[in-house]
């Protein structure tokens, strides 16, 4: 069978993020073959990678120090092969959050930093914090131009945000999408094969899996591509 | 521009769905699966499942419901109901809720709240409350409890709204948001079953008041008492269970109507 007839391999970082269970699901519906692990041996002979995460940034920077994983999705991610990473995942490719004490990742330069909450809104209306719901998205680039795994999403498509933190990326290249909360909030980022959103696109009906869709078929061209 | 959310409440009792949709051809409107599927075509934006099974025996089986359910529909899911130890919301979270509302447990116990946050984070830890005025004639007023004043209006009540707390439900709101609740989901006693509108002062009171975001609940009996929540009460998001389930609207019709009146909804998105 050639790699273009198979499911690529994709790993879904294990370090017991709750949201594991919906984005395997999601990911295996769109076509991929999911492994759910927290092996570094696992991940670096994967095609693509998912790095899920909801909760506590510390928490997760903890979990994937103990399972000797920091430096393995660094490797991964300087081999050019696909990495995907989702709300918290996304936070934690920064340097450091506001949010905890721990070092993040380093991949993309910026910062993490806490909505403002008691903000007005107007009509005694406070901004809510967390930024929780469906939220439209604006992508940074014309459809062409983007990252293939955002292709034919329409600008203004509504994606399922929650979070309480969000990203500041240095380098305003790096920022693919974004989203009104209070002032223009990065909703996606985008460094080389680097891809990150802050919604979840495994809890955003047939939008998030057309985004879930496109990265596995992603994967397999990458794949494909590096087999030739 | 955050949308407002309109979520479907169904309660569950023994893994099956009861006072589910009785208008559409469904093959089994009692499987939670399909229901969810029927509510995320439809444009829900999330989904409440309620256990209301009584025996504890039965509950695994809820476990199960969500596993199932959330390998199928992607779109946020809560679950309640029976929720009583950090342990229960691991349970819910593994098997791929997102969200756990907590309810009289967390009366009980506050620590709950704070102790379920800080293990999960805030933002799948829902504070449910049931609250009730106290000022009306035959309910707890200073004359007969004084030992139960609430400073709002409004008292945090259990069972339904039969057993009255010493909590006043404004506080009760903030307190739990300051435990590390990430969202509020307050229910008027009064209100709730009515059919004659949501409470939109308690709404607005407690919306006001917390930073973290507000679902109202009791009361829906047309779309303007959505709007009216959404816009009069301040409310993030609206639940509602018989005006979905009996068909007098949809899921799909509000959105559009409340869209039409000027509120920041997620319509359907057109055809590929």
């Amino acid at each position: 069978m050639s790699q273009q007839q198979s499911k690529p391999r994709i790993v879904v970082i294990n370090h017991r993020a709750a949201n594991i269970h919906s984005v395997s699901k999601a990911l295996e519906l769109c076509g991929a073959d999911v492994e759910v692990t927290g092996s570094a041996e696992a991940l670096l002979n994967a095609d693509g990678a998912l790095l899920p995460g909801v909760g506590a940034a510390d928490a997760a920077m903890r979990a994937l120090g103990e399972l000797n994983l920091i430096e393995p999705i660094r490797e991964f991610a300087l081999s050019g092969r696909p990495l995907m990473s989702v709300c918290l995942g996304m936070q934690l490719l920064f340097p450091d959050s506001d949010e905890g004490k721990l070092p993040g990742l380093g991949l993309i330069d910026g910062r993490v930093t806490r909505f403002d909450v008691d903000q007005s809104v107007g009509d005694g209306r406070i901004l809510k914090v967390p930024h929780m719901g469906w939220n439209s998205v604006n992508f940074t680039a014309e459809d062409e131009d983007r990252h293939p795994v955002f292709r034919g999403i329409p600008d203004g498509s509504y994606f399922y945000f929650v979070h309480s933190f969000h990203c500041l990326p240095s380098n305003p290249a790096d920022n693919a999408a974004t989203t009104e909360y209070g002032g223009p909030v990065c909703a996606a980022v985008v460094k080389g094969e680097l891809i990150a959103t802050q919604f979840h696109p495994e809890k955003s009906a047939d939008r998030g899996l057309q985004i879930y869709t496109n990265f596995v078929r992603h994967v397999a061209d990458t794949a494909a591509s590096r087999v030739v | 521009m955050l949308a407002h959310r309109i979520i479907p409440c169904l309660d569950i009792d023994r893994g099956r769905v009861v006072k589910g949709v009785s208008f559409v051809n469904l093959r089994d409107a009692g499987d939670p699966a399909e229901m969810a599927r029927f509510y995320n075509e439809a444009g829900a934006d999330e989904l409440v499942f309620l256990d209301i099974t009584a025996s504890s025996d039965d509950r695994d089986t809820m476990v199960e419901v969500v596993r199932r359910v959330s390998s199928e529909v992607f779109i946020p899911l809560t679950v309640g109901g029976g929720i009583r130890s950090v342990e229960d919301v691991r349970r819910m979270l593994e098997a791929g809720a997102d969200k756990v509302s907590m309810n009289t447990a967390a009366i009980n116990r506050p620590e709950l709240i704070r102790e379920a946050s800080a293990e999960f984070g805030a933002q799948c830890i829902v504070l449910a409350i049931d609250a009730k005025r106290v000022d009306t004639p035959g309910d707890v007023t200073p004359e007969n409890r004084p030992d139960l004043v609430a400073e709002s209006p409004w008292l945090v009540f259990t069972h339904g709204g039969r057993n009255p707390t010493a909590q006043d439900a404004v506080k009760w709101a903030q307190h739990g948001a300051e435990l590390g609740a990430g969202e509020i989901l307050i229910t008027s006693m009064d209100t709730d079953g009515q059919k004659g509108g949501y409470d939109l002062e308690l709404l607005r009171a407690i919306s006001d008041t917390v930073s973290i975001p507000v679902i109202a609940s009791g009361g829906a009996g047309n779309l303007d008492h959505m709007y009216d929540a959404l816009y009069e009460g301040h409310s993030d998001a609206v639940l509602a269970a018989s005006i979905f389930h009996f068909g007098e609207y949809s899921v799909a019709e509000a959105k559009q109507y409340l869209s039409d009146r000027g509120l920041p909804m997620r319509l359907p998105t057109t055809s590929e």
